[in-house]
């Protein structure tokens, strides 16, 4: 299992002249499950395009199991760190929803049943089954998302970066990207996921990490971002925690980040 | 003041099933109209329908009968709907001019084209920057912001134009909360300077200040009516719309069987 780690990283946008990242140092263990929350332009699509090799430090350095990710090829990457783009339509591009899936794994030398397997398994996962050979674009914006998760899922690396996976998700999407992750995180593989989502970062992530122009500002579990004293810092970065989080500190329950915590810590509080 | 739809119906060009069915909407002036839905429900159908695009930029077949303040509205030309109706779309990119070279540029394209005076121009593009916070962002190139920088750029577009009646498909899409509620507010304050919103979105929590909700399925109208009963539903899970926060704790904890009058009380905090 793969471990990632950032030293130092600082990323100059060389067209605007943004400085994005801020010497960034960051270290994911295997099987972790991470999110990064900030506010829009804080660094973090950014910094996921770091971690499998699509930007390069300005200064600082990624490693990608000791190895300097500048030294490796976006190919060598690819099979370590898969990375979901936000916009679906940024990575779709072939003509069926099977093919679509099957290219990642291809390209990593995936065949025969080992490839059926792996592209069975994400089509199901993200429930597109039965959608296999449809073009990519007669399914609506949010299929095409759960489509381009697919297409990262069947590749079966060891780290797996999503950018916004819920976004335009309904109630039914966002439960199916919380059981990929599960899923993925139970076969030990990493997560990292970029989300707006309060509630659904609380819900799903054990450690959240907060970013505010280019650094990171916070970095713990749900229980320790989300409580009270943490509450000015996240709202330096355009963010507010969620509201299960503000009822139990109005009712001296501690930190509750989620509902079932703040249900949880009424219960115990009625006896 | 009113747009109404009169049992609407679309289908889109090729398709075999039409993606809206006897949908009737009335949006009044200084009114917001909500619109919850699972994915593919076609609550962007019902934004391009709403807003006229659909057919006469898209193309594909409209029955039904679409009036603006009793006036019928079929064989208005779309610079002429234009001017009435404003959208914004889910993905800013979609939105965005792409010839603008700075992010005031591009929000003052809209007032420019409808020949607004210049002096106007200026005023109006620096309180849609304002409104939205995003002043510091003017001298930016709009193409090279993150997404959730453009979809309020997009927006600031749309306030810039001011027009009477403004329909959103998810305009909070990629959004931090912060950037959400500035949109919430926005939303409210149009609202009450009297245009007539109809709003799209996932994040229900956004719909409890409507004056109406409507929660389609299959391009139908599933539930209609005040957002404190529409959003409380019992049905809303098996419709794919998630619950506001409030009414997830409510449920929540009225199912563990206990807490329930701490909580509302520590709710309306």
């Amino acid at each position: 299992m793969t471990e990632i780690r950032a030293e130092g990283l600082t990323h100059v946008y060389e067209a605007s002249g943004v400085r994005a990242l801020e010497g960034v140092d960051l270290h994911v263990g295997p099987g972790e499950r991470v999110a990064l929350v900030g506010q829009n332009g804080s660094g973090k699509t950014t910094l996921a395009r770091h971690l499998n090799g699509l930007l390069r430090p300005t200064e600082g350095r990624v490693t990608v199991d000791g190895e300097d990710a500048a030294r490796m090829t976006v190919a060598q990457l690819a099979g370590r760190v898969g990375l979901v783009f936000q916009d679906p339509d940024r990575q779709i591009f072939a003509g069926s929803v099977r093919s679509e899936v099957e290219f990642g794994p291809r390209n990593l030398g995936r065949s025969g049943d080992e490839l059926r397997t792996a592209v069975h398994d994400a089509l199901v996962a993200t429930g597109l089954a039965d959608e296999e050979g449809r073009n990519p674009y007669d399914l609506g914006q949010s299929r095409r998302k759960l489509l381009a998760l697919a297409s990262v899922l069947a590749m079966r690396t060891p780290v797996l970066v999503l950018d916004e996976p819920t976004t335009g998700q309904d109630a039914r999407g966002v439960e199916r990207v919380r059981d990929v992750v599960d899923s993925v995180s139970a076969e030990g593989r990493t997560v990292i996921a970029i989300s707006h989502d309060m509630p659904f970062v609380a819900e799903t992530f054990d450690r959240v990490i907060v970013m505010r122009a280019g650094r990171i500002i916070l970095d713990g579990s749900p229980a320790e971002v989300f409580a009270a004293e943490a509450w000015e810092a996240l709202r330096s970065t355009y963010l507010e925690p969620p509201l299960a989080a503000l009822v139990g500190h109005r009712l001296g329950l501690g930190s509750t980040p989620t509902d079932a915590s703040l249900v949880g810590s009424l219960e115990r509080a009625a006896g | 003041m009113t747009l109404a739809l009169h049992d609407v119906g679309y289908r889109y060009a090729g398709a075999d099933e039409p993606a809206l069915l006897g949908i009737d909407l009335e949006l009044r002036a200084g009114t917001v109209v909500g619109l919850a839905g699972a994915s593919e429900s076609g609550k962007t159908t019902l934004c391009l329908v709403a807003s006229g695009l659909a057919p006469r930029t898209i193309g594909g077949r409209i029955r039904g009968r679409i009036t603006l303040d009793g006036e019928e509205v079929d064989a208005w030309p779309m610079h002429r709907l234009g001017q009435r109706i404003g959208i914004g779309f889910q993905n800013p990119a979609t939105q965005l001019s792409q010839v603008a070279a700075t992010v005031f540029e591009e929000v003052a394209f809209g007032p420019m084209n409808l020949a607004v005076e210049r002096e106007a121009v200026v005023a109006r593009t620096w309180s849609a920057l304002d409104a939205l916070r995003i002043a510091d962002l003017a001298e930016r190139d709009p193409r090279q912001l993150s997404g959730g920088q453009q979809q309020l750029v997009a927006m600031a577009g749309l306030l810039a134009m001011r027009p009477t009646y403004l329909v959103l498909d998810e305009p909070t899409a990629q959004l931090d909360p912060a950037g959400t509620r500035l949109v919430a507010d926005a939303i409210v304050r149009l609202a009450g300077d009297g245009t007539g919103i109809l709003v799209a979105e996932q994040k229900t929590d956004l719909l409890v200040t409507a004056d109406e909700v409507l929660v389609l399925a299959g391009g139908r109208v599933a539930l209609r009516g005040a957002p404190d009963e529409v959003l409380a539903d019992r049905r809303l899970p098996e419709l794919g719309v998630a619950r506001p926060a409030a009414v997830r704790l409510r449920r929540a904890a009225a199912a563990a069987g206990g807490g329930g009058e701490r909580l509302e009380a520590a709710l309306h905090d």
